[in-house]
């Protein structure tokens, strides 16, 4: 089935409950393909136009879920918010970036899901509508609930990202085996408020949801020189990546060992922090 | 889930310019599992099913993406192009019915087993229809959803550039156009 509005989308999946939503199908045709998974009833995405749109408000931009990792190199969203841009571009192919989305990222809601950490680190709220069309906005924090376990329930459909506007440079930085079509083994994200005066940490891979740094996040706004915006004494960069790695909660599986995804983390906690402030 | 459920649908698909009607098809099946299987158009390549090697790469409304993430029965109303498409619909191509893309594969050397060949090709249309000349590194990006495990890729990266170079207007042609 394959509806051309929201509605359509909300009057399938309340006709047909075990129907699963598809957007890109970048993680759940694999599932099929290799026979771990029997639809009986798929209700794709892929028609309803105003699941693509971008939307940007004095406040936030606001993303529709079906808007893809391709569409996220766009420039009124690099200009925005270039670290969720940097994300995307890490993703898989071209083949996958053109097909994958950022609802379809959030709803599969694996650890290493790229933008994940982005949205962490930018607080954003995922907002979603039911089949009687009640709406409901969740922090990050609220719908990423374990290893591809979300808040989301069997009746609700994603329909948007939500992300405030911030003054501030950003960046997303990932380790992997490779440049390409590879799965992070550990991400981070790094934005500045310049405005709020605060920096926020997110990390991914490294849990079983996204992860703030709150303490080194804490710690390090009162070590930059905020009118300069830069930091002064060149010994922060390696306490703030102690600390970073410090709220890490990483896990050896086959990609990788705890130890080394803390290493990467540190690792990419100094980086970046050295090429934004 | 692991009863057996035996959902099927009919519906057509728009590949290359024309119709192909698919009848009582599981629904779970894939657009590369549809065009091998059912529609006997064996151009685009089963192999890692999980979109990580390209061989199975198509164009859906003129995007490209792995044919064996796409849920067939989900795509009715795309238009969905295929290796055999370009084949057949450049007319620019070379005398022996190739491509320029396809006609340059051959003239340098990117070929080897072959298998990785058509996914290859469809990238390198993709990039060059959207970019004409593209910068080494533009190239690489383009192809890095592609794997080859023959050529090292070196005459993979000669092709595209002699491709790129048949398809450019000619310096005593003024006007632009190119084919």
């Amino acid at each position: 089935m394959a509806p051309t509005d929201l509605e359509g989308v909300l009057r399938a999946l309340d006709a047909e409950p075990e129907s699963q939503l598809l957007a890109g199908g970048t993680d759940f045709m694999v599932e099929v393909n290799f026979g771990h998974r029997r639809p009986p009833s798929v209700i794709s995405l892929r028609n309803v136009r105003s699941l693509r749109e971008r939307r940007r408000s004095p406040t936030h931009l606001v993303l529709g879920a079906g808007v893809t990792y391709a569409d996220l190199a766009a420039d009124d969203v690099a200009r925005d918010h270039p670290a969720l841009t940097a994300a995307a571009r890490t993703v898989g192919s071209p083949q996958i970036r053109n097909a994958g989305t950022l609802g379809g990222n959030v709803g599969t809601g694996s650890p290493a899901g790229d933008t994940l950490p982005v949205l962490a680190a930018l607080d954003a709220t995922i907002e979603l509508t039911d089949t009687r069309g009640a709406q409901r906005s969740l922090s990050w924090e609220a719908f990423f609930v374990g290893p591809k376990r979300t808040a989301r329930r069997p009746d609700e459909v994603i329909t948007s990202v939500a992300l405030p506007l911030l003054d501030g440079r950003q960046d997303y930085l990932k380790v992997g085996t490779r440049n390409a079509m590879v799965i992070s083994v550990a991400g981070l994200a790094l934005v500045v408020d310049a405005t709020g005066r605060t920096v926020r940490c997110a990390l991914g891979s490294v849990g079983p949801v996204p992860l703030r740094a709150r303490a080194a996040e804490a710690w390090v706004r009162d070590q930059i020189d905020w009118d300069a915006l830069r930091v002064d004494d060149p010994r922060t960069y390696e306490t703030f990546a102690d600390m970073v790695a410090d709220a890490a909660r990483p896990i050896d599986d086959h990609r990788s060992t705890a130890a080394y995804r803390r290493h990467a983390v540190r690792v990419m906690a100094s980086r970046a922090l050295a090429r934004l402030l | 889930m692991t009863t057996p459920v035996a959902e099927t649908v009919s519906y057509s698909l728009r590949i290359n310019g024309e119709r192909h009607e698919i009848r009582d098809a599981w629904i779970g099946e894939s657009l590369l599992w549809v065009l091998r299987e059912r529609l006997q158009l064996p151009g685009a390549k089963n192999a890692c099913e999980q979109g990580e090697c390209g061989s199975c790469s198509v164009r859906l409304d003129a995007d490209l993406v792995c044919a064996c993430l796409v849920l067939a029965a989900g795509v009715v109303d795309a238009s969905i192009e295929t290796i055999e498409g370009v084949t057949d619909g450049d007319a620019n191509g070379s005398a022996n019915g190739l491509s320029r893309v396809q006609q340059a594969f051959v003239d340098e050397g990117a070929v080897q087993c072959g298998f990785c060949t058509p996914g290859l090709v469809m990238a390198v249309h993709d990039l060059l229809d959207s970019n004409p000349q593209p910068t080494d590194l533009e190239v690489r990006e383009a192809i890095s959803g592609n794997l080859c495990r023959c050529t090292g890729y070196g005459r993979i990266f000669e092709a595209v550039r002699a491709a790129a170079a048949a398809r450019a207007p000619r310096s005593d042609d003024n006007t632009g156009m190119r084919g």
